[in-house]
């Protein structure tokens, strides 16, 4: 009597590509987590730690140093003028990249030349954008600031990129939306207020967001455009090429805090639109 | 006074650039009448709707509601209301919502559109789902929502562009009943474009038959199904055979015709090529020796008589009364 031993049918077994590329997937991810991690370990570094292990103990040290005003660079400051900043071009890609959406679903004449003027500003390199601008605004006797030249700057990167995320949003817009509104009376304000916008909330909010962090870490564009004060990754710049403590660490760890916080209000907020949606329904 | 016609159309011409959609075409709705716009896919008939809808611009000629010409009206102010292909309900709005919207619009307050929404809910039987929100609902509940969001606005002439192509087969008899109902309760007149014959024949007083821009006949849907005037008509609306016959193209009902064994009676030759069993009748197809396509449609206790088989050779012949000649 022989005994049957159960074996893999061979069809259901993977090829070993699939080891292969599993194993490139491994090396992507701790080519792209590792360093974080390390710098998020590292900023945690005792009071007398070096930018370096061994870790001589574990404080906080180095994250009170970032809110400290030093000689070299006043990060709160820095971060607060980036905040502004952000939120600026964030509210003014979100505005224009959403009326050009909603203007490329139907063909009018330059249609097509008006679309590659705006993506060539994304293969523009970025320092000579900036370099042009900061240029520019000399000629014309003009001191670069913030929210002229910087935010002008910014603008050329966000603005094309919120174009096209919004391109994805509108695409998925039935039009008979817009003609069932306006069958039922709506003006074409009432039908952009009531219609259009809420129901292309979701993909607004993701283009803001989007814009939001493209501004908020953007270096290249600004640093020859910002003037006399500088945005936060144009401190931190600074900071490197100066002088190297944890606090860089800190610094980094408290940015990328930022950024999932960001994230986490967006996604709250989405949620709880939803939910309130659900519970309007249950108490009518 | 009071005119005849809820709708006039007076030579309505679509013009896309050099292709011509909708050509020169006029009609006539009486007062609460139910008109059905029937045709194949690209006969013009989606665009008709949409001119007296006004979605469309109109090229040439004018459009009249209760005798008043609307050709350059804005939709709203038309007195039609549409209900589009796929509904198109709001979907951040619940059915209460949906239905309210149209009152919203014009201003009028939370309370008082909400409680005319029911109502307009009630009249759809759908009050239990006013709260839901379109994305929870099937096809057909979508579709009595976005019924109640159209009459809310009490219009004069209600347009359905193929309100039933999106249910299942079963689901569209009953919400073909309940159109009727709804029709003949609010005594309003209803445009229905549609590509299915069947359902033209059951809910039109008037049944237009369009084909390439052109209406090809109007009529009550007894009168087209038994007078066809042209080939196209008979084929499309269905149950005929199209054959010439001495010299002439006629049209004759499947149901009409008889089957012989050769030599038994005069008539056209053929072969039987298929037998299609349908409970209370067989449909028996026939190739003729031209050539041509055939039908002959036999109750189940005739057929059973004299059955058939496929390759079985017969003669097609009918009453001489049943034919009716066709312009080619």
């Amino acid at each position: 009597m022989t005994e049957r031993i159960p074996r893999p049918n061979p069809i259901d077994a993977r090829p070993w590509t699939f080891y292969a590329l599993a194993m490139l997937f491994l090396f992507y991810m701790l080519f792209l987590y590792g360093p974080m991690l390390v710098i998020y370990t590292l900023s945690f570094q005792g009071p007398n730690g070096g930018v370096t292990f061994p870790l001589t103990g574990v404080s906080f040290e180095w994250f009170r140093d970032v809110w400290r005003p030093g000689q070299m660079a006043n990060i709160p400051v820095a971060f607060s003028r980036s905040l502004t900043l952000a939120s600026a071009v964030c509210t003014i890609t979100v505005v224009i990249s959403l009326a050009g959406g909603l203007a490329f679903r139907r063909p009018f004449p330059g249609a097509g030349a008006v679309f590659y003027l705006v993506i060539s500003s994304l293969v523009m390199p970025g320092l000579l954008v900036g370099f042009g601008i900061g240029l520019g605004f000399q000629f014309l006797g003009l001191q670069p600031d913030l929210f002229t030249s910087a935010l002008g700057a910014q603008l050329t990167w966000t603005l094309p990129f919120g174009l096209l995320g919004m391109f994805a949003v509108v695409n998925r817009f039935n039009r008979t939306w817009e003609e069932a509104a306006t069958d039922l009376g709506a003006t074409p304000l009432q039908r952009l207020r009531h219609v259009t916008v809420p129901i292309l909330l979701p993909g607004i909010f993701g283009v803001a967001l989007s814009a939001f962090t493209l501004s908020y870490d953007e270096y290249a564009r600004t640093t020859l455009t910002v003037g006399a004060h500088n945005t936060l990754p144009l401190e931190i710049y600074a900071l490197i090429s100066s002088a190297t403590t944890p606090m860089l660490f800190a610094l980094g760890t408290l940015t990328t805090a930022v950024s999932f916080l960001l994230i986490g209000i967006t996604l709250v907020v989405v949620l709880q639109m939803q939910r309130r949606r659900r519970e309007w329904a249950s108490r009518s | 006074m009071d005119p005849l016609y809820e709708v006039e159309l007076a030579a309505v011409t679509k013009r896309y650039g050099s292709s011509i959609a909708v050509d020169s075409i006029s009609l006539r709705v009486p007062k609460a009448g139910y008109c059905c716009l029937l045709g194949p896919s690209g006969c013009g008939k989606t665009s008709t709707l949409r001119m007296i809808a006004g979605h469309e611009g109109i090229t040439e000629g004018d459009v009249l509601i209760d005798g008043r010409n609307v050709t350059d009206l804005p939709p709203s102010a038309r007195g039609t209301a549409m209900m589009f292909q796929n509904y198109a309900l709001f979907p951040h709005l619940n059915c209460l919502d949906n239905v309210a919207f149209g009152p919203r619009m014009r201003g009028e307050r939370k309370v008082e559109r909400h409680r005319r929404a029911r109502e307009f809910l009630d009249l759809v039987q759908m009050s239990d789902y006013a709260t839901r929100f379109p994305g929870q609902l099937s096809g057909g509940q979508q579709q009595r929502i976005a019924l109640a969001r159209a009459l809310i606005m009490r219009p004069r002439v209600l347009l359905l562009d193929e309100p039933l192509s999106a249910l299942d087969p079963f689901l569209r008899v009953r919400m073909r009943e309940e159109l009727k109902r709804l029709q003949r309760e609010l005594k309003i007149a209803f445009v229905h474009v549609t590509h299915a014959q069947d359902e033209a024949m059951a809910l039109a007083d008037l049944m237009v038959v369009m084909d390439r821009g052109k209406i090809c006949q109007i009529g009550a849907p007894v009168e087209v199904f038994e007078r066809p005037t042209s080939a196209f008509v008979a084929r499309f609306i269905g149950g005929h055979n199209v054959l010439p016959w001495k010299d002439k193209l006629i049209a004759v009902r499947t149901d009409q015709c008889v089957i012989d064994r050769p030599g038994a009676a005069p008539g056209l030759a053929g072969r039987v090529s298929t037998v299609e069993y349908q409970g209370p009748t067989i449909r028996v197809g026939l190739k003729t020796s031209a050539g041509l396509e055939a039908a002959v449609v036999l109750r189940d206790h005739v057929f059973k008589e004299r059955p058939l088989s496929t390759g079985d050779e017969v003669i097609l012949s009918w009453p001489e009364a049943c034919a009716h000649r066709l312009a080619a």
